[in-house]
């Protein structure tokens, strides 16, 4: 067993709601797991909960058997530590810098990388996974389209060279056809980089279709948890998700 | 009637550029403090109201380092580096206390309501000026340059090297501050983090060490504006009431959070003022309604300044 994240009994609460009640969940070094729920299901309280932007309130949240996110605020890191050591956040709604342009975003990636040649070598890896930003490096990218601003925001993410990548509804607001690229770049990402991938997703079958493992949520509970193939057999899964 | 009154029509070309470099060296002492302010905007969305005080608190301090340090005969050369020395103390013992001031007064307060770390400004520029009032007395002081202040004359303009020395500082630490911003991976991060702190902390830059940097910043350019205004006028606790209001609407006039705005506004705002007592014949006593003025008129006519971007709040 190569756990590489492991989350055990995590609760999330803002004021009286309960985002996250009771999430345990464990992730192996090289894997891609997807994990589906509808709409305020609780699934980006928890990528905020691995990357540091939320405290829990109960359980701890474990990475290379490292505690990095805990119900003691003492052994809380902060969310530019916990991305320091390996773990990389594309945020909901993709989170780019609108006013710096498409190249400053990558280097801002790249923040804590201090040897030029790895960033320079970084740049080129990304403008090769994504030729477009490469044409629009010096353009604003808030004056990108939706799916290159996607783009955008997995190349930064990925210029840190990431050991875990984290996204947040990777597919929200972009058309199909610019989803289905998407998707083939994060497999190729964990192909090549043997990264281990996290995605967080409201289109179930093209999460499932795309990752090895699979969990669904439900309120803030995991309600089940398998194969991703076995998932998308699953009868329940296919009646409440995928419209079958 | 008063001659004054009409002096509009008198004006010839070269009284317009002595105005014009009065106004320079005044709009670009506004200029620097400005910066404070909208930088410190830019991250935290909320104004310093304390800036004035720290500038105030900064440019005591430089004078009293100057003063320590000048007694004895010495000349030339030498005068002017202790006057460099004693700018440079000041400069640091107010970014210290800009970044002492946040993490008391502002961080403990930053995800209460947005009036709260307001009036907490106000509350740390009160006691600052009144601690000033208290230990350094209320009297005003001199801040003599120390080397020969006679003007000199080139086709009938008159420069005094007080003005040409703020002119060069200002402009020198404005371009400097810009290099910073635009160029400098830390400047980098500054931006990001004002765009958005979560995400800039995602990339691993520890937000809180941007704010201090910021505020070192901010405070240590407005002391430099402070012991050259120093220099025209006179050190003195209050001094950084009215040229922190002034230097707030320059920041307000160029667009808040704008970088090259608050150049932009504090040069435009002493040029008004200095064109507005001398060209308008707008009496001396009444030099300030100029500054509140074009508030006014920003505020009506464009409110995000003339930078400014509109952008809408997040909910």
């Amino acid at each position: 067993m190569n756990n590489i994240l492991e989350i055990k009994n995590i609760h999330v609460q803002y004021g009286n709601i309960k985002a996250l009640n009771s999430v345990s969940l464990t992730v192996q070094k090289g894997d891609i797991v997807s994990l589906i729920g509808a709409n305020g299901a609780g699934k980006s309280s928890l990528l905020k909960a691995v990357s540091g932007l939320e405290p829990i309130t109960q359980g701890t949240i474990e990475y290379n058997n490292q505690i990095i996110n805990s119900y003691q605020s003492s052994k809380r890191l902060r969310p530019d530590i916990i991305s320091s050591m390996g773990i990389a956040l594309v945020p909901e709604g993709r989170g780019v810098f609108s006013q710096m342009t498409v190249l400053e975003n990558l280097e801002m990636g790249a923040f804590l990388v201090r040897d030029k040649a790895i960033i320079s070598k970084k740049l080129l890896e990304i403008y090769a996974m994504f030729p477009i930003l490469k044409d629009r490096k010096d353009q604003k990218s808030g004056s990108l389209s939706g799916g290159e601003q996607q783009m955008l925001a997995i190349g930064r993410a990925l210029m840190s060279s990431p050991e875990v990548l984290l996204l947040d509804e990777p597919g929200l607001g972009l058309a199909p056809l610019i989803i289905k690229g998407i998707f083939e770049v994060i497999r190729s990402i964990n192909d090549e980089y043997k990264t281990t991938i996290f995605i967080v997703e409201q289109n179930a079958k093209l999460a499932l279709k795309n990752s090895n493992k699979g969990f669904v949520m439900e309120t803030g509970v995991i309600v089940l948890s398998d194969l991703s193939a076995n998932l998308i057999e699953n009868p329940q899964v296919k009646a409440a998700y995928l419209g079958e | 009637m008063d001659s004054t009154t009409f002096s509009l029509f008198q004006i010839d070309i070269v009284t317009i550029f002595q105005h014009l470099i009065n106004g320079l060296t005044l709009g670009g002492i506004y200029a620097l403090i400005a910066l404070g302010y909208t930088m410190v905007y830019g991250i935290l969305k909320f104004i310093n109201f304390a800036h004035g005080e720290i500038l105030m608190v900064g440019t005591y301090f430089s004078l009293f380092l100057f003063n320590t340090l000048i007694t004895g005969g010495k000349t030339g050369a030498v005068l002017f580096i202790l006057f460099i020395l004693a700018l440079l103390f000041g400069m640091a013992i107010s970014a210290l206390l800009g970044v002492v001031i946040e993490i008391i007064a502002y961080k403990p307060l930053r995800k209460a309501s947005r009036l709260a770390p307001l009036l907490s400004a106000i509350g740390v520029s009160i006691i600052l000026s009144n601690s000033a009032a208290y230990f350094f007395g209320t009297r005003s002081r001199k801040f003599t340059y120390p080397l020969d202040n006679k003007p000199f004359n080139f086709f009938g303009l008159s420069i005094t090297p007080v003005q040409l020395l703020t002119i060069f500082v200002c402009f020198f630490l404005m371009l400097g501050l810009k290099y910073f911003v635009d160029k400098t991976r830390i400047g980098r991060a500054m931006r990001a983090s004002s765009e958005n702190q979560n995400v800039a902390s995602l990339m691993g830059v520890n937000v809180n060490k941007i704010i201090s940097i910021t505020f070192a910043i901010g405070s240590a350019l407005a002391v430099t504006a402070g012991v050259l205004y120093a220099l025209e006028y006179k050190v003195s606790p209050t001094m950084g009431t009215m040229t922190g209001l002034k230097a707030f609407i320059a920041a307000v006039v160029g667009g808040v959070g704008n970088i090259s705005g608050a150049m932009l506004g504090g040069i435009l705002l002493g040029i008004l003022e200095t064109f507005g007592t001398a060209v308008l014949g707008i009496p001396v006593g009444y030099k300030d309604t100029i500054a509140f003025g074009v508030l006014i008129l920003i505020l009506l006519l464009k409110p995000d300044g003339i930078l400014g971007k509109n952008i809408k709040e997040k909910v």
